[in-house]
């Protein structure tokens, strides 16, 4: 991560719990995988070399070269899919750098079918130094959505790849929303995400007859409810400094609209403004019903809390439970969509944080580039990916969705019902303006909510030094 | 016959004769060992620490070489007024370390001289206290944080049914107002549990150091002291501690760099509100995704080298005065 306040995590990072099923799917997976290793034997060195005669995108080989590009070393990965393929060399910055993700990405650029050179960096580093690297970039490489992608596109270090989503079909718009800079062009093909939303558990709701918000009052009533039944209502952290983001990022949406978020977080609005403001008086109106001390607790812990029963609901991204073995509590886990505070806003914006590729600004295959990044947006890359790396939801409409889980299936559906998907706050402003400001300023706010206006004040004032 | 020999050493040492015992080749190689290790300091020190002073004047986003402008003193202005909440809490912070750090290496000397005075199972004593130096100040404060911190399952909150929140919580345990300062300045409560898991560390550093040195004090000394009639602390105080100078002097450097350095423990905590120090503030704003604001990074690099520069400047006047003694 990059250190700082820590960033919101990334999808492929926390993910879905992973029940047992599929550990069972993907433990016969690797057993697989070894086997097809222990049968390259001796000659294994051979193998990837001419692994390639094969033409990749049949499935036996695409487990070929990804249990040899998983035996190789950090860099040279593609190098058994390099005969077969059509085109020029294509060159891929992956930040993937996780054994598991790893091989998943390397079966989402088979699929594609091209001759890619995978460059894989540890994706702490990469995010560290991706100024530097976009100074001299492979021609795709992975990013994800939101303010920090349209921020490159302005500086002109990334390319504009309108003409490839001109051929999308399978996309939501709000995905397409997501994908576009600040000029209206395209810059990102996105893959896969995680929503944000309040997780309960089943069983507590049905034996103490609690029932799933829809409104303001309702969402009152019921954590005065559980407040009363000696149950925490919300479970709250906020260890490294971005779990209360989210809080503020479901309010703003929820009270000021989409647009305002976003308007305000690109630096256009006030920090000031009296509907801002508002914002901070309902989260302070709501911080009595959440776990007390967030600032010292991680969110894990938090997610204890709400395991043991302890907690009545957690407001998170879905991966609340991927700590978590216990497959009865798996079962009984669910969630809502954080209700509607304002009837005229409604409740179709919510933070579900992309992750996906870009373009170089002056790739040295450019046709090749694009032929990949149309690749990995058709739901055959993903469906590959997902199937080595089943722990998000894919962005692609079409993609193959028989294997999901229940949560899964859930998230997917909340999303493709969302007019507005926001990146979460890190990912939506300046990461500068969110680690030195706004992290300690949040931090500050939940320990003493009644230092609103100096809060306030003070982060309108450092606004100016990051965002202009 | 002493005076003789001090009368007949200068002819010895003419000038002609230290440059005959010098070859050619010995030259070559002299050059050699003073210059390669030169270069390497002037190129992986002074240059950065140059280019860091020159950058402190700049706005720069770290993006493009180049794309820097020269805005003069604006950065330096910026820290004093528009972040000033953040500057002068995080140097009282290095300065509490400062202090409290001192106060440990003196906890540090006092137990390596008891353990010297060959206390019954001193060995044991001695590993306790040495063991958490074997740790990377980084891994003691993910120890500290799950381990004895946690709200749910530390030690120090077992039992409790209010747990406390060490980590998180920011209260001021005594504040006070300079003049012209917006900020009261003040010990947050997490950053005072904070120095507790420093110290569990320095001291057992300190006492390490200190224990070799008093193994290497002449015993015969302390006989004299004794039988010339001092107390123990009159040894301590005029024997003992005067000729353990260079041991002193290396436990004082050690205390004021780790004082000033102080960073991995805050930044495996995660840097909760309250404890940022200034080495914090240099790395926050220089590097990460973002790394947007290199002039005002290096401009907090600036200052930390000055108050560096400080305590090495004075620390060289001193101990040439000394020599020169």
């Amino acid at each position: 991560m990059s250190g700082t306040t820590e960033p919101s995590p990334s999808p492929r990072d926390v993910g879905f719990a992973i029940n047992r099923r599929q550990m069972l799917i993907s433990g016969a997976g690797a057993a697989s995988l070894a086997a097809l290793l222990a049968a390259c034997g001796s000659d294994s060195k051979t193998a990837s070399t001419t692994a390639s005669t094969t033409a990749p995108s049949t499935a036996p080989s695409t487990g070929d070269t990804t249990a040899t590009s998983s035996a190789g070393s950090t860099v040279d990965t593609a190098a058994a899919s390099s005969v077969a393929p059509s085109g020029d060399v294509v060159t891929f910055g992956s930040n993937y750098s996780d054994d598991k993700p790893k091989q998943a990405m390397q079966a989402g650029i088979d699929a594609t079918g091209l001759n890619v050179k995978v460059n894989t960096t540890d994706h702490n580093s990469f995010q560290d130094n991706i100024t530097n690297y976009l100074a001299q970039p492979d021609d795709v490489l992975t990013w994800f959505a939101g303010y920090r992608m349209r921020f490159f596109a302005d500086k002109g270090l990334i390319g504009d790849i309108s003409d490839v989503w001109s051929k999308f079909s399978d996309y939501g718009d709000s995905f397409k929303t997501a994908s576009t800079g600040n000029d209206g062009k395209q810059y990102f093909v996105p893959y896969y995400y995680y929503p944000w939303a309040v997780h309960y558990r089943k069983s507590v709701f049905a034996e103490k007859g609690y029932t799933v918000p829809t409104n303001k009052q309702e969402l009152l009533d019921l954590a005065a409810k559980m407040k009363a039944d000696g149950l925490i209502p919300f479970a709250y952290a906020n260890d490294g400094k971005w779990p209360v983001q989210g809080t503020f990022d479901i309010l703003n949406m929820r009270i000021n609209g989409y647009q305002y978020h976003v308007d305000l977080l690109a630096g256009k609005e006030s920090w000031t403004d009296a509907k801002t403001k508002a914002v901070f008086e309902t989260w302070a109106a709501l911080l009595p019903f959440h776990q007390e001390n967030p600032n010292g607790r991680t969110w894990q812990e938090a997610a204890t809390s709400l395991e043991k029963k302890e907690a009545g609901m957690y407001y998170l991204g879905t991966f609340v439970a991927t700590n978590s073995t216990d497959q009865a509590y798996l079962d009984d886990l669910d969630f809502f969509n954080f209700p509607a505070l304002d009837d005229a806003i409604g409740a179709d914006a919510l933070d579900a944080p992309i992750d996906g590729f870009l373009m170089a600004a002056k790739p040295k295959n450019e046709e090749g580039a694009k032929a990949l990044l149309a690749g990995l947006g058709t739901a055959d890359s993903i469906n590959a990916f997902l199937a080595i790396e089943g722990a998000s939801v894919a962005a692609n409409g079409k993609a193959d969705t028989s294997g999901y889980t229940k949560i899964q299936a859930k998230s997917a559906e909340l999303v493709s019902k969302a007019k507005n998907i926001a990146q979460f706050l890190d990912r939506d402003t300046s990461p500068d303006f969110v680690s030195n400001v706004i992290g300690d300023a949040f931090a500050n706010f939940v320990a003493d909510p009644t230092q609103v206006d100096s809060i306030l004040s003070s982060i309108e004032e450092q606004k100016s030094q990051y965002l202009s | 016959m002493s005076t003789d020999v001090t009368q007949a050493a200068p002819p010895t040492r003419r000038r002609r004769r230290r440059y005959s015992q010098l070859s050619r080749r010995d030259k070559g190689w002299l050059i050699c060992m003073v210059g390669v290790p030169t270069a390497i300091h002037i190129v992986f020190v002074w240059l950065p620490a140059i280019g860091t002073i020159i950058l402190s004047f700049t706005k720069w986003d770290g993006i493009k070489l180049g794309t820097w402008n020269n805005i003069g003193f604006r950065n330096y202005w910026a820290i004093f007024t528009v972040f000033d909440a953040k500057f002068f809490p995080a140097v009282f912070n290095n300065l509490i370390l400062l202090v409290f750090l001192g106060a440990c290496s003196l906890v540090g000397v006092l137990l390596a001289y008891l353990l010297d005075k060959g206390v019954r199972g001193s060995r044991i004593y001695q590993s306790i206290y040495y063991f958490p130096v074997v740790l990377s100040l980084a891994v003691v404060g993910f120890i500290w944080k799950s381990v004895m911190f946690s709200q749910s399952q530390g030690l120090l909150n077992l039992g409790r049914d209010k747990p406390i929140d060490f980590v998180g919580n920011s209260e001021k345990l005594f504040s006070f107002h300079l003049p012209g300062l917006d900020t009261p300045l003040g010990l947050t409560k997490n950053f005072a549990a904070l120095l507790i898991a420093m110290a569990w560390r320095h001291i057992g550093y300190v006492m390490v150091l200190y224990l070799a040195g008093l193994k290497s004090v002449d015993p015969s000394l302390r006989e004299a002291s004794s039988i010339d009639g001092c107390n123990e602390w009159q040894t301590f105080r005029r024997v003992v501690f005067p000729v353990m100078k260079p041991i002193n002097v290396v436990v004082l450097v050690i205390t004021v760099i780790e004082a000033l350095r102080a960073f991995d423990i805050i930044v495996a905590l995660k840097e909760p509100v309250g404890t940022t120090v200034l080495g914090v503030l240099v790395k926050k704003n220089l590097t990460g995704e973002g790394g947007g604001q290199v002039g005002l990074g290096s401009a907090y690099g600036v200052i930390l080298l000055l108050l560096c520069l400080g305590f090495i400047i004075w620390y060289l006047i001193n101990n040439y005065r000394e020599t020169e003694q």
